[in-house]
C-alpha cells in the first residue's frame, strides 16, 4: 500500500479534505473517496469527456488530473451545478429538449456547457459543436444536445434582459 | 411539468390520445441531469473489494499452465480465481440471451478460458484486492505459459483450405446435417424463394458485386461493470448495468451451476448498450471472487477491455447479385453472407439474411448465410444485428441497377416496395407495414427536392428493414392514496422507456403521465422479462403496462360498484373519471376513489403479464448529402434526413432520439469505425482516440420524419423504434459518394484512405 497524501480542495462551494495515493486520479478521488459519483468514467484516458469537471474555472477531464493536483484548488462537478432546490437552466433545457437517452455522458456535457455559457453567453451552433467536441455521446447523435445548449443560452439571455 | 413545442413531423396521424403522442419530461430526468442517478460503477457497499481480470495477450494459443502463487501472496490481494474454480460440469446446453443464442460451454470459456484462448483479451484469471491498483499490479504476477498458435483474423482467411482451426470439435452444420471434419464454418443455411436462376435469365440488367466490412463496436460510453456478493446462505446478488437482467442472472447461475432462484440481479442505471450488454462477462468471475473472500467484489472494465473483450459486431464478406427488367421490376436477388462470429459461433448472419432484401417485393430470391469463427472477440448484438452489413451491399447494388436503367433511385425502390402480403425469402408474409409510406415520405421531403450545388457534392438514399423483437414481459401497478400510481417493470431503461411505458398506463387510467411513477425493479420483484433489445420495450413492456392498468381499472370499477351498490358493468372509466352509464349523478374521479381504497376493502395492485405476438417490423430510410474532398478523401455529411415508421410514436421526442442516434451510429460505421487488426490478431486502435466515433463537430442536425402506420398487433399500434435507423446510412452515404465523385464504394469504412484508393483506381482505369 502506498502512503497517502493530504489534499484540501473547495468542491462545489464547500471546503473538503481527503487523503489519496499520489497515483490516484482526481476522478477516482471524487468518486471513490469523496463519494461524488455523478462524474462518470468512460475511458480513463481523456477521450470521452464523461468525467469533465471545472477546475479553477477551466474544464478538465478529471481522469487526466491527479488527486494531489487538486490541492488548494476549486472544483465544480455535476453535483454543484444546480443552485439550492431548483435546476440550473442548462439542466432544465436538457430535460425539455430530451437531450439525454442513457444519461451517462450527460454530467460531462452539462459541466462543459456551463463553462461555455459562463464565458460565451450566446454561442453559435458551430461554436457549440466545437466546444463539445471532446464530449462523446453515443445515443443521441448530438442533435438534441446542441439544441438544448442553444435553448439554455437563449433562456439565460432572456432571463437577464 | 411542461412539454416542449416541436414542429410535429408526423406524416400519418392515427388515433387521438390524451397522453400517448405527447412529450412529457422523462421521469428519471432530474436524477440524470444532477448526477444523482446511480449507474453500475457507482455502486458502493461496506467491505467492497475490487477485481481485475488477466487477459490473453495472444489471439490464438493453448494454455499450458497458470501459476497464481505469487499473485496470491502479494500484499493487498484477497483472492485469485481461474477456470479451475468453476464447478465441474459437462454441458453443451444452449441458452437464449436477448437477441442471440449461446452455447453454455462457449459462454464459460468466454468468461474464463481453460485450455485454449481464441482471441486477444480473453479472460484467463481474476484477482480481488483492496483496490484496483493493487489488483492491477497482481495481474502482472500471474504466470501463464502459452503455446502460441497461428491466428485466423478475417472471415476470408477462416474459409480457406488448410487454415488453422479454432475449435477441434466444431463441424459445419449445413442444412441440418453435420459435416465430417472440423471447420471454422459453424453453420451454413439457405433461404430460397421462387427460381432465382430463371429470374436472372429473364432479367434485362443484372449486377453482381462483392463487399467487405470490418468489425465495429457498439461504443456505449459506460464500460461493463459488475458488483457481486455471495452470501453465507449461498444466495448471490449482482448489481450491474445490463440490458438483460434475467438473461445475465440466468446465464451466471448456469455457468456457476446454481439454481436460477439463487441469483438476484439488481439492475443499476445503464449507460448505453446497443445490444452489447446482454452477456455476462465479469459477473461470474466476481461471484467466484466473492465466494472466496466473503466480500462483495466489483469489476469495472477499462475502455481497452471493452474493445478487446466484449462483443463487437461482425466483419463480413458479402456478395449480392440482383436482376431487373427494363421496366424497373426487380425479379431476382441473390446474397451470399459470410459473417465473422468471433471466437465462438453465433454471429447475427441469420438476422442479416432475413432482412437483406426486406424492403422489396422480389419473386425469386436465394440467400446463403455462413457463420464463421475467427480469432477475435465473440460478437454480440448491435442495433439491428447483422443487417447493416447486408443492406450496405444490397442497397448499393439497387442504386447501381436504378442508374443502369436510368430510373430515379427512389422511384425504382417504390416500384419494388414491399407491401402487406409480400413474402420474405424465409417464407414470412408481412402484415400491415409502412414501407411504401416511408418511401413516399422520403419522396415528399423538401430535402429530396432541394437543389444540390457545388463540386464534389452528392446525394444518396437507402432503405432499411428490421423485424423488431418481443418476448415475455411483466408489470405491476399499485394505486396510491393521492391518486398517483407506482409502476414496477423489469425492463432496464436505456433511452426513456420508463416514460414511454408509463404513458401507456396513464392513457388507460386517464391520468397524467407524471402521475405514474415507474421503477425498474430487481429480478426477484417482477415477472420474467426479456431484456431491453430488439426494439422491444415500448412494445412488450408497454403492453404489460397496458394490461396492468386494465387490471387496475377493473378492480377500481369493482370497488366503486360495491361503494355505490351498483353492477360493475354499468360503470366506466373515462378520462380519469368513474361514471355510471345509466345515472349521470354517479361520478367520482380516479383521485377520489384512490383516497378511499384503504377504508373500502384494502389496496389495489394491478398485474400485467404478456408474451405478445403481433410484433410489427419497421422500415426506415435516409437521405444523405455529402461532400468529398478529392485531395484527402475525407467525406463530410452536409445534410441528413431520416424517415422511419414508428407504428405509433408514444413519446415522439425519444422516437426522434432513437432515429438520430441510430443514424449517427450508421454514419460512424460508414465513415470511420473499424477494428484495425494486426496480422497477429492484435487490435491496434483500442482507445476512443483511435477508434474514432462521430463527435458533435462531424455532424449536421439530423432531421427526422416519424411515419405512423399503426402496428395492428399492439393496443396503441406500437412498432419498435430503436434499431432500424442504423441500417441505411452506410449505403446512402456510399450512393451519395458515387453521385459526388463517381466511385462505387464496396467496403466499410469509407475512410479517407479507402476513398483515395478508389479515386486513384478510377483514374488508372480512365488512363487505360
Amino acid at each position: 500500500m502506498h502512503r497517502k497524501t493530504y489534499v484540501r480542495s473547495r468542491i462545489n462551494g464547500e471546503d473538503m479534505e481527503f487523503l489519496c495515493e499520489p497515483r490516484q486520479s482526481l476522478l477516482e478521488c471524487l468518486r471513490d473517496i469523496v463519494g461524488l459519483t455523478g462524474t462518470k468514467e468512460g475511458c480513463n484516458d481523456g477521450n470521452c469527456g464523461a468525467c469533465t469537471v471545472i477546475l479553477d474555472g477551466r474544464i478538465v477531464t478529471s481522469c487526466l488530473v491527479l488527486g494531489v493536483e487538486a490541492h488548494d484548488k476549486e472544483i465544480t462537478t455535476i453535483e454543484g451545478i444546480a443552485a439550492g432546490s431548483s435546476l440550473h437552466p442548462i439542466q432544465q433545457a436538457f430535460l425539455e429538449n430530451a437531450a439525454l437517452q442513457c444519461g451517462i455522458c450527460t454530467p460531462g456535457f452539462i459541466v462543459a456547457t456551463k463553462a461555455l455559457l459562463d464565458q460565451e453567453p450566446n454561442p453559435s451552433e458551430e461554436r457549440i459543436r466545437f466546444w463539445l467536441a471532446n464530449n462523446l455521446c453515443r445515443c443521441t447523435g448530438y442533435d438534441k444536445i446542441v439544441r438544448a445548449v442553444m435553448d439554455a443560452a437563449s433562456k439565460t439571455q432572456e432571463a437577464k434582459a | 411539468m411542461s412539454t416542449t413545442d416541436y414542429e410535429h413531423s408526423v406524416v400519418l396521424v392515427t388515433q387521438k390520445y390524451d397522453v400517448v403522442g405527447t412529450r412529457p419530461i422523462r421521469h428519471d430526468g432530474v436524477d440524470k441531469v444532477t448526477g444523482r442517478a446511480l449507474y453500475g460503477a457507482d455502486f458502493q457497499t461496506a467491505g467492497l473489494l475490487y477485481g481485475r481480470i488477466l487477459r490473453s495477450p495472444h489471439a490464438h494459443a493453448r494454455i499450458k499452465s497458470i501459476d497464481t502463487s505469487k499473485a496470491e501472496t502479494y500484499p493487498g490481494v484477497r483472492a485469485v480465481v481461474t477456470a479451475k474454480d468453476f464447478p465441474l460440469m459437462e454441458s453443451n446446453e444452449i441458452l437464449t440471451l436477448g437477441e442471440l443464442i449461446v452455447n453454455l460451454k462457449h459462454l464459460r470459456s468466454n468468461v474464463l478460458a481453460s485450455d485454449k484462448v481464441l482471441y486477444k483479451g480473453q479472460p484467463v484469471a481474476g484477482v480481488a484486492a483492496a483496490n484496483q491498483h493493487v489488483a492491477e499490479e497482481a495481474l502482472g504476477l500471474i504466470e501463464v505459459e502459452y503455446e502460441v498458435l497461428p491466428p485466423v483474423v478475417t472471415v476470408l482467411d477462416a474459409l480457406k483450405e488448410d487454415t488453422p482451426i479454432l475449435h477441434e470439435n466444431l463441424r459445419t452444420e449445413e442444412f441440418g446435417q453435420k459435416a465430417d471434419k472440423a471447420s471454422n464454418v459453424a453453420s451454413h443455411f439457405q433461404h430460397r424463394l421462387g427460381d432465382v436462376e430463371k429470374g436472372f435469365a429473364d432479367a434485362d440488367v443484372v449486377i453482381e458485386r462483392e463487399f467487405h466490412t470490418k468489425t465495429v463496436h457498439q461504443g456505449y460510453i459506460e464500460p461493463h461493470n459488475a458488483t457481486c456478493f455471495w452470501n453465507k446462505d449461498g444466495k448471490v446478488t449482482i448489481w450491474c448495468s445490463t440490458q438483460g437482467p434475467f438473461e445475465v442472472k440466468d446465464a451466471t447461475a448456469y455457468v456457476l451451476g446454481l439454481n436460477v432462484s439463487d441469483v438476484k440481479l439488481v439492475p443499476m442505471e445503464i449507460g448505453g448498450g446497443f445490444g452489447g450488454k446482454f452477456e455476462p462477462y465479469g459477473e461470474p468471475v466476481a461471484v467466484l471472487l466473492s465466494r472466496k473472500t466473503g466480500h462483495a467484489v466489483k469489476i469495472v472494465m477499462t475502455r481497452a477491455e471493452e474493445f478487446e473483450s466484449t462483443g463487437p459486431t461482425p466483419g463480413s464478406y458479402i456478395k449480392v447479385k440482383m436482376g431487373a427488367t427494363k421496366e424497373g421490376k426487380i425479379i431476382a436477388a441473390q446474397a451470399y453472407l459470410a459473417y465473422e462470429a468471433g471466437a465462438f459461433p453465433g454471429s447475427p448472419v441469420d438476422l442479416g439474411a432475413l432482412c437483406v432484401f426486406g424492403p422489396y417485393d422480389i419473386p425469386n430470391v436465394l440467400i446463403d448465410g455462413l457463420d464463421v469463427v475467427v480469432n477475435k472477440p465473440k460478437t454480440a448484438a448491435y442495433r439491428a444485428p447483422g443487417v447493416t452489413n447486408a443492406s450496405f451491399a444490397s442497397e448499393t447494388v439497387i442504386d447501381e441497377l436504378a442508374k443502369g436503367l436510368k430510373i430515379d433511385p427512389l422511384e425504382f425502390r417504390l416500384l419494388n416496395a414491399a407491401k402487406e402480403g409480400t413474402r420474405r425469402a424465409d417464407g414470412v408474409a408481412y402484415s400491415g407495414i409502412g414501407c411504401v409510406e416511408v418511401m413516399e415520405a422520403l419522396k415528399g421531403h423538401p430535402h429530396w427536392m432541394a437543389p444540390l450545388e457545388g463540386p464534389n457534392r452528392g446525394r444518396g438514399i437507402a432503405l432499411g428493414y428490421w423485424m423488431n423483437g418481443g418476448g415475455p414481459s411483466s408489470c405491476t401497478i399499485k394505486v396510491n392514496a393521492d391518486g398517483t400510481v407506482n409502476l414496477s417493470e423489469g425492463s432496464p431503461d436505456i433511452g426513456g422507456t420508463r416514460t414511454s411505458v408509463a404513458m401507456q398506463a396513464a392513457e388507460v387510467l386517464g391520468i397524467p403521465a407524471e402521475d405514474v411513477h415507474p421503477t425498474v425493479v430487481d429480478t426477484d420483484a417482477v415477472g420474467y422479462t426479456t431484456g431491453t433489445g430488439g426494439s422491444s420495450v415500448t412494445f412488450k413492456t408497454g403492453w404489460a403496462a397496458y394490461e396492468a392498468a386494465q387490471d387496475v381499472r377493473r378492480q377500481m370499477i369493482e370497488r366503486i360498484a360495491m361503494i355505490w351498490d351498483v353492477a360493475p358493468d354499468s360503470l366506466e372509466l373515462n378520462k380519469g373519471m368513474f361514471l355510471s352509464k345509466s345515472n349521470s349523478e354517479l361520478k367520482m374521479t380516479f383521485k377520489e376513489l384512490a383516497a378511499q381504497l384503504e377504508q373500502t376493502g384494502g389496496p389495489i395492485v394491478g398485474c400485467g403479464n404478456v408474451q405478445p405476438s403481433g410484433i410489427g417490423g419497421a422500415f426506415a430510410g435516409c437521405i444523405a448529402d455529402v461532400e468529398v474532398d478529392p485531395e484527402t478523401g475525407k467525406v463530410d455529411i452536409r445534410r441528413f434526413t431520416v424517415v422511419q415508421d414508428a407504428g405509433k410514436a408514444i413519446h415522439p421526442s425519444y422516437v426522434e432520439g432513437q432515429m438520430q442516434g441510430g443514424s449517427v451510429q450508421g454514419i460512424g460505421w460508414a465513415l470511420n469505425e473499424e477494428y484495425y487488426m494486426s496480422e497477429s490478431g492484435q487490435m491496434m486502435n483500442s482507445s476512443l482516440l483511435d477508434y474514432r466515433m462521430p463527435i458533435s463537430l462531424d455532424l449536421p442536425m439530423i432531421d427526422t420524419v416519424i411515419v405512423e402506420v399503426p402496428n395492428p398487433g399492439h393496443p396503441f399500434g406500437v412498432r419498435g423504434v430503436g434499431e432500424v435507423s442504423i441500417i441505411a446510412p452506410p449505403a446512402a452515404i456510399a450512393n451519395a459518394i458515387y453521385n459526388a465523385v463517381g466511385i462505387r464504394m464496396d467496403r466499410l469504412p469509407m475512410n479517407p484512405g479507402a476513398i483515395m484508393e478508389a479515386i486513384w483506381e478510377k483514374q488508372r482505369e480512365q488512363k487505360k
